[in-house]
């Protein structure tokens, strides 16, 4: 449980950091909390020469809450999701999420940044986003561009960012006043990955949905998403069940993930029913 | 003197003897950070070593190239089964009589086994030594399943034993066969089975787990080539043993090996076998001269070292129809590994499985194991258990439970009429144990009344009605226990390991001022013994049990004892502790009598002191004893106060208990949720109730996380699916229930304070508390028996196969 050998570097600023980046090509990777990063070091699955740190980089800091929008630097802790007052009120499900995901230790370093760059499907904070509709912004070599989270993900750690962009920071619409919010997470113990989670808005004539853990990628279902908006709860789960493809592991085989996505799914929309107003 | 206005009892709390609950003394320094476990020693120019292990649970190996490994820097060694040839160290005796591979000898039989020794200058080198190291492996067929290993054209696993028709336990009949094991009357079991009114007929399968101690295994081995003494520290429950077993391997002399276990972190069977890593580091220290430490990290520890239960045990039982038993039958599959490498006393190949019949009055009954080669992990050990009591007290316990719904009976009153009666004992069981004392009938109705049994019952009932008229979602589910258990192992006459009788000892010294210092033969692993075995002499010679000093794990100062594993310490130990405590206090009555003018008969003990029968105003205080031990010339006596004891106990002892569970499931998710955990111990005397207490928090907590969600998982391939810990249940503080804790006395009859021993009993009980809750949740709509560990799918599986989802 012991990584290889590799250089430590901690740039201070963002263009320092893509130096690197570009200088060491695929030997190297930025590293935030570390918490998805270092036990693929640890168990030799990562090899890097380079590992960039980010933790002194200002830019990447910092929650900002606009009128109708939220912007979170991608260096912004699940911590601080969970402890900023102004955020809670704004997008309430953001903490309720954070809440469920590893146990405080992990949450005081891990990044939202990390959770969403990593491409792990197990991760809670795509999916959110994706239901969120959030967008992500990415400085390279060529500048900045925006990808909406809906489009960001391919497969199990691929997504559309490449190797030498930095994902700096993530923009929330904020949903509307009395939109109902939910995400309920079916997970083993704590510290846990989902064995199913979802993340529901609804209110105002619209709704979105998407789902954690049950695919290679975050399912965001627009169909699933506008049977909801119609009050068809059941087109809503069916819809849901046909986007997503789970596999066996040690949480258990197909039929009952599949049985629990809709469980959970159902679950959430009552809980963000039950918010609405 | 000023204690003489005190009452004999406040004098006695003063003492902080048995039945107080004293702190525990450990937790100072553990609190603190300022234990020693083998991590933290560190030795001058000590070197660090790791093994390469297999990535296939079945192959040859056909090359190891260490050319690479010994290219990076600090990388000084590397060692493989050619190197420990000559010395005769690539294999190794296991504990059941077998032998294990210490590196792979020409090919590897489970995923994880060690192929090679990487000794570097430290972990960091170490761990590039062993991603360096290039095996060629050439892959063989697998089998993980017990029942296809006993198969006529199943992969041949050991072939070092082709040929060998006579294995350590008898007979061999098939090439991964390791022997077969039959106790009590198998023709009258089969003739009660064929007559009775009611026979229930069940699988009950006790899946594969792990103790997972918080500290892995390790060792640091010192070589000193001057004076030829090896110091061998290590996470070792038997210390003595170890001493004993590395001079007979190596050769060695027994009085130049030095053997201390320091902390130890948690043991629970983990720590009693010999594993590869201790002998490995031996030989590197001797090879290179240096210190050697070698310490599993998590993964290494979940994969090789110390697996337990793994049983598949096909019972029938049998009963009138008014449910009185008749007769217990019982064939186990045990699925050893690569190795039969279980830690049982040499007689009891299947460890006490005999004990199946459990709590009841069973006429007649037949038990037989059949042990059989895997590709897996060796080990069975006693996961905080004695000896496959666990499994026992599980089969009992399900086919109790089987047996109730075969008859439609309340499994409350079935076992109720099938106890063992209080004026049964000493009861001879069935298969061969005879039951020291017990009081069940007592236990169990205060348990039943303690959780309102019937008030449950009937609030179940009202469940299952809202159930089926679609109100609810979540089923109640009781689940009951009484067991037994058979602990303190044992008596020499038909107990030993490798030939070493299972004895314990203690030596008590009492200085001039009237403080002492006690060794035993045990150790220690996070049970207190500092704490406990101090308030037995404390109680015994009327020393203050803070002033006592108490010793364990050091073979040149500790004596001679087997260790800790399967409760023994307490009835074995703690006996010789209170044995060794009267030979002083013995002593102590003729000092007294001397110094007091008296005949010896004439003074008699009184919490602390001596004092002139019918005078109390004439006595003299131990602390006054001890002082003239070593300053007066007394005639006949001689000078100091010391004793030691060797305690052969003459029997085992019988812990019991009754535990109930009740339980709410969510049908749709398979998620449960404990309501009320209720442990009734009766372990005899009390010696510490808060160490009771916590000894069964984390025993039911062991328990809760093997019924619900831990194992060890193979797939075909032989690959092993649950090597850390996000797949290895380990509860947090979260998930783990919350227990009411309660209990009855009834003391061992033999044993010198009338102690029983605890230390398991939570783990052997709760385990079928927390599975027949389950199980009893879905009784009402036809579940018999399913298996373990009852996770969110499996139990999802139960309501699914029930067609509760439709
Ligand atoms: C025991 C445990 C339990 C966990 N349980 C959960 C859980 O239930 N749910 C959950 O969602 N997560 C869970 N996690 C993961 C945890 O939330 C991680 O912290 C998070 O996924 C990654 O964030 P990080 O800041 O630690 O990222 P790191 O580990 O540092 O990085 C992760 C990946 O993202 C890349 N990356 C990081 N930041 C950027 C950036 N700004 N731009 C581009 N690439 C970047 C890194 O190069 C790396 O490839 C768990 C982790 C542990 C150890």
């Amino acid at each position: 449980m012991i990584p290889a050998g590799f250089e430590y570097h901690r740039p201070a600023d963002l263009s320092s950091a893509i130096g690197i980046l570009l200088e060491h090509g695929d030997e190297a990777r930025v590293v935030a909390g570390g918490h998805s990063l270092i036990p693929m070091m640890k168990l030799r699955m990562a090899e890097l020469a380079h590992v960039i740190d980010l933790q002194d980089i200002g830019e990447l800091k910092g929650i900002e809450l606009g009128a109708s929008t939220v912007t979170l630097g991608a260096m912004v802790t699940q911590h601080e999701l969970i402890t900023h007052e102004g955020l809670a009120k704004a997008i309430p499900v953001i903490r309720e999420a954070a809440l469920q995901i590893a146990d405080p230790q992990v949450r005081y370093v891990g990044t939202i940044g990390g959770n969403v760059a990593n491409g792990d499907p197990g991760n809670d904070m795509p999916g959110l986003m994706q239901c969120l509709d959030a967008t992500f912004t990415l400085f390279g070599p060529d500048g900045t561009r925006d990808v909406p989270a809906r489009d960001f993900y391919q497969a199990a750690y691929f997504t559309s960012r490449s190797d030498d962009e930095i994902l700096t920071r993530i923009t929330i619409p904020v949903p509307a006043a009395g939109t109902g919010q939910a995400y309920v997470k079916q997970k083993r113990k704590i510290g846990d990955y989902a064995t199913a989670a979802a993340a529901v808005l609804i209110g105002n004539g619209t709704a979105s949905v998407a789902m954690t853990n049950l695919s290679d990628t975050p399912v965001y279902s627009a169909e699933a998403s506008e049977a909801l908006a119609n009050g068809d709860i059941d087109g809503c789960v069916a819809a849901m069940l046909a986007s997503i493809d789970p596999q066996e592991d040690m949480r258990g085989p197909i039929p009952f993930k599949r049985h629990v996505a809709a469980v959970i799914l159902r679950r959430a929309i009552d809980s963000a029913l039950s918010r609405k107003s | 003197m000023k204690d003489e206005v005190q009452s004999p009892e406040d004098r006695s709390a003063k003492l902080k003897g048995m039945g107080c609950s004293r702190k525990r003394v450990e937790d100072v320094r553990f609190t603190q950070g300022r234990g020693n476990y083998v991590d933290d020693i560190k030795l001058d120019g000590m070197l660090v070593g790791d093994f390469v292990r297999s990535p296939y649970a079945h192959a040859r190996v056909a090359s190891i190239n260490a050319e690479a490994a010994l290219a990076i820097p600090g990388v000084l060694a590397v060692i493989t089964a050619k190197d420990l040839e000559p010395l005769g160290l690539h294999w190794m005796p296991t504990l059941a009589g077998d032998k294990q591979m210490v590196l792979a000898d020409g090919k590897v039989l489970f995923q994880g086994q060690e192929v090679a020794f990487v000794v570097a200058k430290d972990r960091y080198a170490a761990a590039d030594g062993v991603a360096a190291v290039e095996v060629d492996y050439e892959e063989l067929p697998v089998v993980t399943d017990p029942f296809k290993a006993m198969e006529p054209d199943a992969p041949v696993l050991r072939e070092d034993l082709a040929g060998k028709t006579e294995g350590a336990h008898g007979p061999r009949r098939h090439h991964n066969h390791i022997f077969t094991w039959e106790v009590g009357d198998k023709d009258a079991t089969e003739k009660v089975l064929a007559e009775a009114d009611v026979v229930a007929d069940e699988m009950v399968y006790y899946h594969r787990t792990h103790p997972m101690p918080l500290e892995t295994c390790g060792a640091v081995a010192s070589m000193d080539k001057v004076t030829g003494k090896l110091t061998l520290w290590g996470t070792f429950q038997a210390p003595h043993a170890v001493r004993t077993v590395a001079s007979l391997i190596s050769g060695i002399a027994e009085h130049n090996i030095r053997v201390i276990s320091p902390d130890i972190g948690g043991g629970f069977g983990n720590k009693v076998g010999v594993y590869p890593g201790y002998i490995c580091a031996i030989v590197a220290s001797i090879v290179t001269g240096k210190p050697v430490k070698w310490v599993e990290s998590r993964m290494d520890n979940l994969m090789s070292t110390a697996f337990a239960r793994d049983y598949w045990m096909h019972g029938k039982i049998s009963a009138t129809k008014e449910g009185k038993i008749t007769g217990l039958w019982c064939h186990t599959t045990a699925d050893h590994g690569g190795f039969d490498a279980c830690a049982d006393p040499t007689k009891f190949p299947a460890g006490f499985m005999n004990i199946c019949t459990g709590s009841y009055d069973i006429p007649v009954a037949f038990l037989s194991v059949d042990g059989v080669y895997t590709n897996k992990a060796p080990g069975g050990v006693a996961y905080r258990c004695s000896f496959r009591v666990t499994e026992a007290a599980y089969f009992i316990e399900r086919m109790i439970e089987v047996l109730a719904i075969k008859l439609g009976m309340d499994a409350a009153e079935l076992r109720r009429i099938n106890f063992i009666r209080k004026d049964q004992f000493p009861y001879q069981s069935a298969l061969g144990w005879e039951y020291d004392s017990g009081d069940y009938h007592t236990a169990w109705d205060k348990a039943l009344k303690a959780v309102d049994y019937d008030g449950l019952r009937a609030e179940q009932a009202q469940r299952i009605e809202d159930f089926k008229a679609g109100k609810t979602r979540k089923l109640l589910g009781i689940g009951l226990t009484h067991f037994t258990e058979i602990v303190g192992a044992g008596p020499v006459k038909n107990c030993d390991i490798l030939g070493l009788g299972m004895f314990d000892s203690c030596e008590i010294r009492i200085h001039p001022t009237g403080s002492a210092i006690a060794r035993l033969g045990t150790i220690s692993q996070g049970q207190g013994h500092a704490t406990t075995f101090a308030q037995i002499i404390a109680s015994e010679i009327g020393i203050p049990a803070d002033d006592i000093t108490l010793e364990e794990g050091d073979t040149d100062t500790a004596p001679y004892g087997l260790g800790t594993y399967g409760s023994r310490s307490t009835p074995v130990a703690g006996a010789a502790t209170a044995m060794a405590a009267r030979k002083i206090r013995a002593k102590a009555q003729m000092i007294a009598a001397y110094l007091l003018e008296v005949h010896d008969d004439d003074v008699e003990f009184e919490v602390d002191r001596f004092v002139v029968k019918g005078a109390p105003e004439r006595f003299k205080t131990m602390k006054e004893i001890a002082f003239a031990s070593y300053n007066q010339a007394i005639p006949g006596v001689e000078p100091g106060l010391e004793a030691v004891s060797y305690y052969d106990p003459p029997n085992m002892t019988y812990p019991f208990g009754a535990y109930i569970c009740v339980m709410e499931i969510d049908v749709d998710t398979g998620e449960h949720k404990v309501r009320t955990f209720y442990a009734l111990d009766d372990c005899g005397t009390r010696i510490n109730p808060m160490i009771i207490e916590g000894q069964v928090h984390g025993g039911a907590t062991e328990g809760y996380a093997i019924a619900m969600g831990q194992e060890i998982a193979y797939d075909d391939m032989g690959n092993h699916k649950t090597a850390t810990l996000m797949d290895f249940f380990v509860p947090t503080a979260w998930e783990t229930p919350h227990y009411t804790t309660d209990h009855t006395v009834t003391p061992s009859p033999h044993h010198p304070i009338g102690a029983k021993g605890v230390g398991e009993s939570p783990n052997v009980g709760s385990v079928p508390a927390f599975s027949n809750a389950v199980h009893d949740a879905f009784r009402a709509f036809g579940l018999v028996q399913s298996h373990m560990p009852h996770d969110q799918w499996r139990i999802w599986r139960i309501a699914e196969n029930l067609g509760l989802h439709s």
